[in-house]
């Protein structure tokens, strides 16, 4: 049943104008900054000849890139997960959902699971761009991997947040800012104390940028990507909790 | 018969907010039954029909379907279970095959079974013609036979219909009331309708909710026994005085309506309409119009909706 809901849920992005419209926004960002990364990049290259323990193409474009792909995600995901409930309530289509045998458990895992391949299959897309650089120069694919991973949890619990603000209201656009309005937050909201003995502290953990960074310099910590597993299901288990307080009244 | 049972509800009662929308409602609903739930706007009904069909769940009270709590085991009982809501649910931007197809699955057909299905209810809905149509651009009579196809889908023994024939046309009402009457044959059907027509045209058994409340439960036999007498209009080129029309036999009450049309309520048919014929023809009262008039049974049912009132 979570299958049938997600391949549902995909088609249905596949049919939107919206869904491709987002796409091509973000593609065409990431390749107009990839560019500059890359004349960045050349000028740079002459004066690194030489030095010691140079950071390498990967951190030079493809971290950044990563980076500025972060931030376009951001602003693109609650575009899309604005609809996932609360426009089928608005077009009574959720009835259908609720009164089928399928626990809300399927509804909501369905509906993530369809947009979560989606949105990796975008990010993918931007992973493709340094990929590319393989044919000229020899990249460090390990830390590319981790740069990628980095961005499709990032993207995943911006995906599972999306989705809670989108069973609170039949209004899609409440929710797109509402998701918008808290990813934000939890970008910014250590930016005070970042670099500063406070940096470890609970803001710090709570930010959702701080933990990409990690993975973007190749280091993989589990803690990193258990704060991005841990963010997603909350989220997740906000959503059914809400659909089947909905139910029963409360 | 209680092998035959296939829903029973007790005491189910909802609040929205501080009013209660459903207020301990209890009955049962057997196999071949065509149940109509009827009521002015805001009854209930729709309340009720989501109650039933589990996509809200009751305050108070319990659905059993077949032998399945609703509450306890809804996976279960929701199999057992077809439902067209209000507004049929469809996503327009799929065909109509996409839909039904969708909705079949769902309801845990596989894909072969969805198949054979799908071809069945497109025949019975007559559908075959839209089947590659966006249901988006249907109209609105369409639109509500592909709801109804996607509550029979899956052969569910129970059927819950929330206002099916809204919108439909003249052609397609008879259509569907068919469709309906002949489904009530193998399955248990509820409908909620705030026409008394509808109930007239499909139903075996009638339950008239006012005010989140059940008012009358009974066949639709019995509902018809309660009224009191039946009324027929005449008109008459040379009415007699009003006293030669009342002393007609079985005529309980003459009423003048103007223009030599009176209103003549009268007990039994039999000896009445061969007495009327036969005196305006041997008298020459030049008879004119004949109509027998049927809102002696809606008569019951205002009464019953306003009765509590009047009576206050």
């Amino acid at each position: 049943m979570i299958f049938l809901i997600a391949s549902r849920e995909l088609r249905r992005l596949w049919l939107s104008p919206v869904a491709w419209t987002l796409l091509a926004v973000a593609q065409g960002l990431c390749a107009w900054l990839f560019l500059l990364l890359i004349n960045d990049f050349r000028i740079l290259q002459g004066r690194l000849v030489g030095l010691e323990n140079t950071p390498g193409v990967t951190d030079l474009v493809a971290a950044p890139l990563f980076r500025i792909a972060v931030w376009c995600f951001l602003v693109l995901t609650p575009l899309l997960t604005m609809n996932l409930i609360s426009e089928e309530r608005r077009n009574r289509t959720l009835d259908l959902l609720l009164s089928a045998p399928v626990s809300v458990m399927a509804i909501v895992l369905g509906k993530y699971l369809g947009l979560l391949i989606f949105l990796l299959g975008a990010t993918a897309l931007v992973a493709l761009m340094p990929l590319t650089l393989l044919a000229g120069t020899p990249l460090d694919v390990g830390k590319l991997l981790a740069g990628w991973l980095g961005l499709a949890l990032l993207v995943g619990a911006f995906a599972s947040a999306g989705l809670y603000m989108s069973t609170l209201t039949t209004q899609p656009m409440v929710a797109a800012i509402a998701t918008l309005g808290l990813l934000l937050f939890l970008c910014v909201v250590d930016l005070r104390t970042m670099g500063g003995e406070t940096a470890g502290s609970l803001l710090g953990y709570l930010s959702l940028l701080g933990h990409h960074d990690a993975l973007l310099r190749g280091l993989f910590n589990s803690a990193d990507v258990a704060y991005y597993l841990l963010f997603s299901v909350t989220f997740l288990g906000l959503a059914i909790r809400r659909l089947d307080d909905e139910r029963l009244g409360h | 018969m209680s092998d035959e049972l296939l829903m029973r509800v007790e005491g189910l009662a909802r609040l929205y907010g501080d009013t209660l929308a459903v207020d301990n409602v209890s009955f049962a609903l057997s196999k071949g039954q065509i149940l109509g739930f009827l009521g002015p706007n805001g009854a209930g009904k729709s309340t009720t029909l989501r109650l039933l069909a589990g996509v809200l769940a009751p305050d108070v009270g319990r659905v059993v379907v077949m032998t399945s709590d609703l509450l306890d085991q809804p996976i279960l009982a929701k199999r057992a279970i077809g439902y067209l809501p209000e507004q049929p649910p469809l996503y327009r931007e799929l065909t109509v095959d996409e839909q039904l197809l969708y909705s079949a699955r769902l309801h845990g057909l596989n894909r072969a079974a969805s198949r054979v299905a799908l071809a069945r209810v497109k025949e019975r809905c007559g559908l075959t013609e839209v089947g590659k149509r966006l249901t988006g651009n249907l109209s609105k009579g369409y639109r509500q036979r592909v709801g109804i196809a996607q509550a029979i889908l899956h052969d569910p023994p129970i059927i819950l219909l929330d206002e099916p024939t809204v919108g439909l046309d003249p052609i397609q009402l008879r259509d569907v009331r068919a469709l309906i009457r002949e489904l009530g044959q193998s399955h248990g059907i509820i409908l909620s309708t705030h026409l008394l027509a509808e109930v007239q045209a499909m139903c075996s058994h009638v339950q008239i909710m006012r005010a989140g409340r059940l008012v009358y439960t009974g066949a639709l036999a019995d509902l018809e026994e309660r009224q009191q007498s039946k009324s027929l209009r005449v008109g008459l080129n040379t009415p007699p005085p009003l006293s030669a029309l009342a002393d007609l036999p079985e005529v309980e009450r003459v009423e003048e309506l103007g223009a030599g049309r009176f209103r003549l309520f009268y007990r039994s048919d039999d000896a009445f309409h061969n007495a009327l014929v036969e005196r305006s023809v041997r008298e020459n009262w030049g008879l004119w119009e004949l109509t027998p008039e049927r809102d002696s049974l809606e008569r019951v049912f205002v009464e019953l909706i306003l009765g509590t009132e009047l009576v206050q």
